[in-house]
């Protein structure tokens, strides 16, 4: 039994086994409402899994990912509101404004391919060129996520006040558009979107779990840890920084195009200040640096504060900031990281049980050395002198 | 004539809020490094402040008095947002010197605490926060010595805080069944300050019509800003607050008290967005959201003035104020009446206030590409900044 658990195969596969299987259940176990509210909080994950990457990995705090988000969300709500329109049609609300032709910026959008790319190379390319304007005069620290800040509050005061461009700050409905000859809000489609979004928080995990082993990996980490040192040994930090802050935007796009079909409206709101320190809190309390942390805490994070706001709106800001403060303050690396770093087994000993601490894990689990330990431990201590009748045991550290 | 004299009047007023609001950032952010994304909050608290003051003197004092309520305001508001910055630093801020990301974050929940508990304080509420914070306080007094040193004090240490905020909890709600208990002071809705008669008028000058109360707050201003100079340059404190930024470890081998004059830098940084809160009841109905209005701008001016330099910080912040005013008003349409149709499409564009935030904030990133330091950068050989 003890040999199944510890079967490095099991261990490999069991986490995929559960996910696979929580994705064919949940939909039969929750109702459509919890269903789609997790296929939200989900999406969100992917956003989580790229500021993990810019600041849990890289040291870079983005308090402007809700730019990226929302472009990501506008690319795909202005292709449903085209698509399911009859030929020669405007959107409704342009109609309000006495707009009678379509801006030209909206004609690609015409077609699901343009769109489909849009979706994560538009945001990439803002990403891109913002953070390279940025890291080439080595603005970092705090001056970085100031500048991202006010990036973010551009772009909220540019989409909020083009009411005849983009429907300002009413945003776009997405909920009675159809996708492939579906109502998007129907419960069926929410299903598909809750798969689909469950197969692309798995796809993301597996980029950035790419990104960050191997060289590049190591590199980001190098620049969070001791940039100048880095640039010193002959490296570039700015095209790292880029290129990383682009995949972190595309993800955002991704995750926000994703969150706009399952909520059903993108607006402005998104691109609010608050909502983008939101996304970082969600990394920081599921442990930064750690991916896995990332995507559960914007889950768990959001599970929480739909089930607060709906009981007592008005203590979830309370709650939310206790959680920044206990974050920083008691738990820097996040519940993933305490966790890891054995943070349970502390509490045990705390209370009086102390886990038992396995010095040399390849010794402990010898074969011959526990049989020894079984030997020694049925004999009765008085007889005879240990050294005498066991083997000597290999100096600890050699193999 | 009488338009570039109007802009420089309206601008200024703009900007005067602007250096007003940013002056205690400047102090907090420029000399002690210390990202208080709370800022905005110590400012609402100004003006809640104000609010009350306003309403004892209605209340309780003689109709007399009521015109000076404000020269009162002033001084309180600084108080009581100094104290609750003071108490801000010596709880959380002080553990976190030296790690800025941090403390962004963690003023950041302080800032949601603060509008909440502006929204939702009510008697009940106050007295059940006084008995939680209490019995956590005094709660090693009532409990055997030995239990303070045992292997599990830890979990007693983060337990007492659960069990008094629980207490605390339990008697708020029971006092909260109590109907006039319950009234929440201020709610969520915005609250109206009402200027005293000798801040409502306008005044005439050289054909502008300045409103007073923008004169009231251009006057606060340029008096904060004597003030604080004064205070730095010529004053004891000053000197020493001056010497912890520039060496923070040598001040301390020649004896200055770093953890007090942090503490006191903090206090007048704080102390001073209360008085810009009371300068913005001035403008207008404010409400618990002020704080986010203002904090983005605030870090844009002082960024663009270079931190640590107080000149930098009132030049960067008239400077966004006349610009946000000549963007937004769309007045060189009025300078050119005759100019070329794409340009003027153009400019009409970005004449709403919202839309000149836009260009003036991209022209400040433009800017800081060019001089990445600020308008007055600090000197030094420094690799990193």
């Amino acid at each position: 039994m003890a040999d199944l658990f510890s079967s490095r195969g099991l261990r490999r596969w069991l986490p995929w086994l559960l996910l696979v299987a929580a994705g064919l259940i949940l939909p039969v176990l929750l109702p459509p409402f919890r269903l789609n509210l997790l296929g939200r909080f989900l999406s969100l994950g992917i956003v989580a899994l790229g500021i993990d990457l810019i600041w849990g990995f890289t040291g870079m705090l983005s308090l402007g990912q809700g730019i990226f988000f929302a472009l990501g969300g506008y690319a795909l709500g202005m292709y449903l509101q085209l698509d399911s329109l009859e030929p020669g049609q405007l959107p409704e609300f342009f109609s309000l404004y006495g707009v009678t032709t379509l801006p030209g910026f909206w004609q690609p959008f015409n077609s699901p391919l343009f769109t489909f790319f849009a979706i994560w190379v538009i945001p990439a390319l803002v990403a891109g060129v913002l953070g390279y304007l940025v890291f080439r005069n080595r603005i970092k620290g705090v001056y970085f996520s100031i500048l991202t800040q006010a990036a973010l509050l551009v772009f909220f005061n540019f989409f909020n006040g083009q009411q005849k461009l983009i429907n300002g700050t009413n945003g776009l409905k997405t909920d009675t558009a159809r996708i492939f000859g579906a109502l998007v809000g129907s419960d069926a489609m929410q299903r598909n979107l809750f798969w689909l979004t469950l197969a692309l928080v798995v796809l993301s995990w597996l980029l950035c779990r790419w990104l960050t082993s191997g060289r590049f990996g190591d590199a980001l980490v190098a620049i969070r840890d001791d940039e100048p040192r880095l640039r010193f040994t002959g490296y570039n930090p700015t095209a790292y920084k880029t290129l990383v802050f682009a995949v972190a935007g595309a993800m955002a796009g991704v995750s926000g195009a994703l969150y706009t079909v399952q909520s059903g409206i993108i607006s402005p709101q998104f691109m609010a200040v608050p909502f983008s320190i939101e996304m970082v809190i969600w990394v920081a309390v599921g442990g930064r640096g750690t991916l896995i942390g990332a995507v559960l805490g914007a889950v768990v994070i959001n599970y929480a504060k739909s089930l607060v706001s709906e009981q007592l709106p008005e203590t979830w800001l309370f709650i939310q900031g206790g959680l920044f403060l206990l974050v920083v303050t008691a738990l820097p690396d996040g519940i993933v990281g305490w966790w890891r770093a054995g943070g349970p087994g502390r509490i045990q000993a705390m209370v009086g049980w102390p886990p038992v601490a396995p010095t040399y894990p390849a010794l402990d689990l010898d074969p011959q050395v526990l049989a020894e330990q079984r030997q020694l431990e049925s004999r009765p201590l008085s007889a005879g002198s240990a050294s005498a009748t066991t083997p000597q045991q290999p100096p600890a550290g050699e193999p | 004539m009488d338009l570039l004299y109007d802009t420089l009047f309206n601008g200024l007023a703009i900007g005067s809020v602007l250096v007003l609001a940013a002056l205690g950032l400047a102090v907090v952010f420029g000399l002690m490094g210390v990202i208080n994304m709370a800022h905005g909050e110590l400012m609402m608290l100004g003006a809640y402040t104000t609010f009350v003051v306003q309403n004892i003197f209605k209340a309780s004092l003689p109709d007399a008095l009521f015109p000076i309520y404000i020269l009162v305001a002033i001084p309180l508001a600084f108080l009581v947002s100094g104290l609750v910055g003071l108490l801000l630093e010596k709880t959380v801020i002080r553990r976190l010197y030296g790690r800025p990301l941090e403390t962004l974050l963690a003023t950041w929940g302080v800032s949601l605490i603060l509008q909440q508990f502006v929204r939702s304080v009510s008697s009940a509420f106050a007295l059940g926060l006084v008995l939680a914070v209490v019995l956590g306080l005094l709660a090693p007094r009532f409990t055997p010595r030995a239990w303070w040193q045992k292997r599990w004090t830890p979990l007693l240490a983060v337990g007492r805080w659960i069990v008094a905020g629980g207490l605390g909890i339990a008697l708020a709600s029971v006092l909260g069944s109590v109907r006039s208990l319950d009234q929440p002071w201020f709610s969520a809705r915005n609250i109206d300050v009402t200027a005293p008669t000798w801040l409502r008028g306008s005044i005439e000058l050289g054909g502008v019509t300045m409103p007073t109360a923008r004169l009231f707050i251009i006057a606060l201003t340029a008096l904060a800003l004597v003030g604080v100079t004064w205070f730095l340059q010529k004053s004891a404190w000053g000197i020493r607050i001056r010497a912890v930024t520039q060496n923070r470890s040598m001040s301390d081998c020649l004896g200055i008290p770093t953890e007090t004059v942090d503490a006191l830098t903090f206090l007048i940084g704080s102390g001073l967005a209360g008085v810009a809160g009371v300068a913005v009841t001035l403008l207008g109905s404010v409400g618990p959201n002020l704080g986010g209005n203002y904090i983005v701008d605030c870090f844009m001016v002082v960024v663009l003035g270079g931190v640590g330099k107080l000149a930098g910080t009132v030049l960067a912040a008239l400077g966004i104020g006349v610009l946000s005013y000549i963007v937004g008003s769309g007045s060189l349409l009025l300078v050119w009446p005759a100019m070329p149709a794409v340009l003027n499409e153009l400019i009409s564009f970005f004449a709403t206030t919202s839309m000149a935030k836009v260009l003036v904030f991209a022209i400040i990133v433009v800017f800081l590409q060019f001089r990445p330091a600020g308008l007055f950068p600090q000197k030094g050989r420094l690799v990193e900044a």
